[in-house]
C-alpha cells in the first residue's frame, strides 16, 4: 500500500445551470509532494478542477477527498490549500508585505512571527527588500513572485497554480519554469499546475493529466505521455507529430504508407485498423535508396536548433522532419527510423485498456 | 496658428460658464455678505454667524445631513452590492435611476399626499387601530423623503466601484483563509471606498443646503442652512446675513470635498488587469 492520496476525485461531475457539463465523471488521485499538471486546451475543464480543489465551486455530483476526508462542502477559507491566480489577484490597496501577510493576519498570528515568516517567504522567491513597495510598482515577474510568496507563507498542503506564467514573456516564462520546479522540490509540497502550454507541462511535472472536453484523456509522466500518447488528440497536443492511418498485421508488424514495418507494439487484433505516430525528431534524413520511406521535400524552415522540413510521400501523407541536416526543397530524400520510433495507437482505446496493453508487452517484450 | 486659435475657441464656452456661473456668483455672495441690512459696509455679519443661533443652526444642519447620508449609505451599499450580482444588472440599476429623472418638486408633493392626514399611510394606521398620526412636518418624514431622493445618487458611484472590483480578489481573500465578513471588511470595502466617498460627496453636500424638501415636508420644524438662507433673503430681506451663511456653506463644501477627495493610489484600476 502506498500512502494515502492527498486529493481524491471520485466520479466528480460539474454542470452549470444551463446544463452544460464542464466535467464528466472524473476520478483520479494525487500523491503528496508531487508536481501535477492539468494540461489541455481552453474550456477542457482544467481550471474547473482547480476551483473545485480550492473550494470556489462545489461539484454537482461525486466526492472530493482531501487526506481521506470528504471536502465537498468545506468553504475555501477552511481548506489547507492556497492558490496562485492567473492574473495574480494581488490586493492593490496593500503593499507587498501586507499582501504576503494577509493570510497570517487573518489567523491572528503575532506581529513578530508575521514579520519573520513574510520575510522568509519573500526570500524564498528572491524578493527581499521589496516589502514596502506598492503592487503597482512591481513588474509582471515580480508580481508573480509576490503571488507565490503569498501562497507559500501560509504553509498549505497543496499549492494550486492557475496558468500563472501565461502573462509573462517567453524568457521570463522559461526562467520561472525552473524556479517553480525548484521551489516545489525545496518545499516538498504538492503543486497542482494548470496550463495549456505543453512545454511547461513537460518541463516541470512529475505527472501530467491531459484533458479534453471535461475528461482526463491520459495521465502519466511527461516521458510516458510524450512517447506513448494514447490517441490522436494527445499526440497532436503534446509536441509535434506525424499521424498516419495504418493496419496492425500482427504483433510487432505494422503496415502504413504502403509498406510493412517492424515495430515494438503488440497485443492488438490481427489486421486491426490503427493510427501510427512518429515524432519529427525520430525521423532521420538519408539517401532515397537507404530510407524506409521515400519523400519529397516541400518546404524547409530554419528553426535555430534544427531544420523543420515538411515532406510528402507518394501516397500524399505529410511527414514533418526535424533534422540538423539540411535538404534541398524539391529533392527526393529517404527517411530512416528505428522500430521503437513507431508508436501504434488504437482507435477509441480507454486509458485503462491502454495501460494494461502497454504493461503486458513491455514486460514480455522489453524485460531487460 | 490655425490650431491654437481653434483651441482658444473651444475654451470660450467653458471660460464663460466658469466666469458667469461660478466666479461671478461667489464674488457677489462675498460682496453682499460685507453689508448690513441698511447697506453699510461691515464685518458684523461674520461675527453674527458665530453667535449661538447660527452655530446651532449649522450644527442641526450638519446633523440632518449626516443622518440623511448615513441612512442613504446603509441602504445604498447593500443594494449596489446585490445589483452587481444580478443577471441584468444594468437594467435593475436603470430602474433605480429613472425616478431620479422626475422633477424633485413633483416627488416631494407626492409625499405630502402620502404622509398627509388623509393619505394612504394614515388610512392604513387607522385600519390596524393605531389611529391617525402626524407624519408630515416631522423629523422622520423629512429624513425619509430626503433619503428617498438621494439614494440613486448614492447607489450609482458605489455600484460602479463594486462592479469594477476584480472578482478574483474576493476568491484570493477566501483562499487565504478569510471568512465572507472578513473579506468584505479587508478587501471589498477598502477597494470600493472611493465609490463610497463619491456617494457621500453627492449626498452630504446637497443635503446641507436642502431647503425645498425641508419647507414642504418638515414645514418649520426643521431649520437648516438652506432654509435659513431663504428666510434671510425673502422674509427678513437681510441679504447681507443670507450671503454670509452662503459663504460659510461654500466653505463647508470645500472642506467636505477635501475630506472625501479621491486619492490617486488604486483609484481608477481597482486591481483589474484586463
Amino acid at each position: 500500500m502506498t500512502q494515502q492520496p492527498i486529493i481524491r476525485f471520485d466520479n466528480v461531475s460539474k454542470r452549470y445551470n444551463d446544463d452544460t457539463s464542464v466535467l464528466n465523471n472524473i476520478s483520479f488521485e494525487m500523491e503528496r509532494g508531487k508536481f501535477y499538471t492539468l494540461l489541455g486546451p481552453s474550456g477542457c475543464g482544467k481550471t474547473t478542477i482547480l476551483r473545485l480543489i480550492a473550494g470556489f465551486i462545489e461539484p454537482s455530483s461525486g466526492e472530493i477527498q482531501f487526506n481521506g476526508k470528504k471536502i465537498n462542502d468545506t468553504p475555501p477559507n477552511e481548506r489547507q490549500v492556497n492558490t496562485v491566480f492567473q492574473d495574480y489577484a494581488l490586493f492593490p490597496h496593500l503593499n507587498v508585505f501586507e499582501n504576503v501577510a494577509f493570510g497570517l493576519r487573518i489567523k491572528k498570528i503575532k506581529q513578530a512571527e508575521v514579520k519573520r515568516r513574510v520575510e522568509e517567504a519573500l526570500q524564498f522567491v528572491n524578493l527581499q527588500g521589496y516589502e514596502n513597495r506598492e503592487i503597482s510598482e512591481m513588474s509582471g515577474g515580480q508580481r508573480q513572485r509576490v503571488a507565490i510568496a503569498r501562497a507559500i507563507v501560509n504553509d498549505p498542503e497543496i499549492i494550486l497554480l492557475d496558468e500563472p506564467l501565461s502573462a509573462l514573456d517567453l524568457k521570463l516564462r522559461t526562467e520561472m519554469q525552473y524556479e517553480l520546479r525548484e521551489l516545489q522540490q525545496r518545499l516538498g509540497k504538492t503543486f497542482i499546475f494548470v496550463t495549456h502550454d505543453q512545454e511547461e507541462a513537460l518541463a516541470m511535472s512529475d505527472e501530467i493529466f491531459v484533458m479534453n472536453a471535461g475528461e482526463i484523456v491520459q495521465s502519466g509522466t511527461p516521458i510516458d505521455i510524450y512517447d506513448e500518447p494514447i490517441n490522436r488528440f494527445v499526440a497532436d497536443f503534446i509536441g509535434e507529430s506525424n499521424i498516419v492511418d495504418g493496419v496492425m498485421i500482427r504483433d510487432h508488424l505494422v503496415r502504413f504508407a504502403g509498406r510493412e514495418f517492424e515495430c515494438v507494439d503488440a497485443g492488438l487484433d490481427p489486421n486491426e485498423k490503427i493510427e501510427v505516430v512518429i515524432r519529427p525528431e525520430d525521423l532521420e534524413i538519408t539517401s532515397p535508396d537507404r530510407g524506409k520511406l521515400v519523400v519529397t521535400v516541400d518546404t524547409q524552415l530554419f528553426r535555430g536548433v534544427h531544420y523543420e522540413l515538411s515532406t510528402y510521400d507518394r501516397d500524399g501523407n505529410e511527414w514533418l522532419v526535424h533534422s540538423t541536416r539540411k535538404a534541398q526543397v524539391g529533392d527526393e530524400i529517404g527517411l530512416d527510423f528505428d522500430p521503437e520510433a513507431i508508436h501504434v495507437m488504437r482507435l477509441n482505446e480507454s486509458e485503462e485498456d491502454f495501460d494494461r496493453r502497454l504493461e503486458s508487452y513491455e514486460v514480455s517484450g522489453h524485460a531487460e | 496658428m490655425q490650431n491654437k486659435s481653434t483651441r482658444a475657441l473651444y475654451l470660450i464656452p467653458y471660460g464663460a460658464w466658469i466666469l458667469l456661473f461660478v466666479i461671478a456668483p461667489i464674488a457677489l455672495v462675498v460682496y453682499y455678505s460685507l453689508f448690513d441690512i441698511h447697506g453699510d459696509f461691515t464685518f458684523a455679519n461674520y461675527g453674527a454667524f458665530f453667535s449661538s443661533v447660527y452655530l446651532e443652526l449649522t450644527l442641526s444642519s450638519f446633523w440632518y445631513a449626516f443622518l440623511i447620508t448615513l441612512f442613504s449609505l446603509l441602504i445604498a451599499y447593500p443594494t449596489a452590492y446585490f445589483l452587481t450580482k444580478t443577471r441584468h444588472k444594468q437594467l435593475w440599476l436603470l430602474l433605480i435611476i429613472i425616478p431620479s429623472w422626475i422633477n424633485l418638486l413633483l416627488k416631494t408633493y407626492a409625499f405630502i399626499g402620502i404622509f398627509g392626514q388623509y393619505g394612504p399611510i394614515n388610512a392604513f394606521f387607522a385600519a390596524i387601530g393605531i389611529g391617525s398620526t402626524q407624519l408630515l412636518f416631522t423629523d422622520f418624514s423629512f429624513i425619509f423623503v430626503s433619503v428617498y431622493i438621494f439614494i440613486p445618487f448614492m447607489i450609482l458611484p458605489i455600484f460602479n466601484a463594486i462592479d469594477r472590483l476584480n472578482p478574483a480578489l474576493i476568491d484570493a481573500s477566501r483562499d487565504l483563509g478569510a471568512s465572507p465578513w472578513t473579506t468584505f471588511r479587508r478587501v471589498i470595502l477598502p477597494l470600493t471606498m472611493n465609490g463610497v466617498k463619491s456617494g457621500i460627496q453627492v449626498t452630504f453636500i446637497p443635503a446641507l443646503s436642502l431647503f425645498m424638501i425641508t419647507r414642504l415636508i418638515a414645514g418649520n420644524k426643521v431649520i437648516t442652512l438652506g432654509t435659513a438662507i431663504e428666510q434671510q433673503f425673502l422674509v427678513t430681506q437681510n441679504w447681507g446675513m443670507g450671503s454670509t451663511i452662503a459663504v460659510f456653506l461654500i466653505l463647508f463644501m470645500f472642506v467636505i470635498m477635501l475630506f472625501t477627495g479621491q486619492k490617486e493610489k488604486g483609484g481608477a484600476s481597482i486591481g483589474k488587469t484586463k
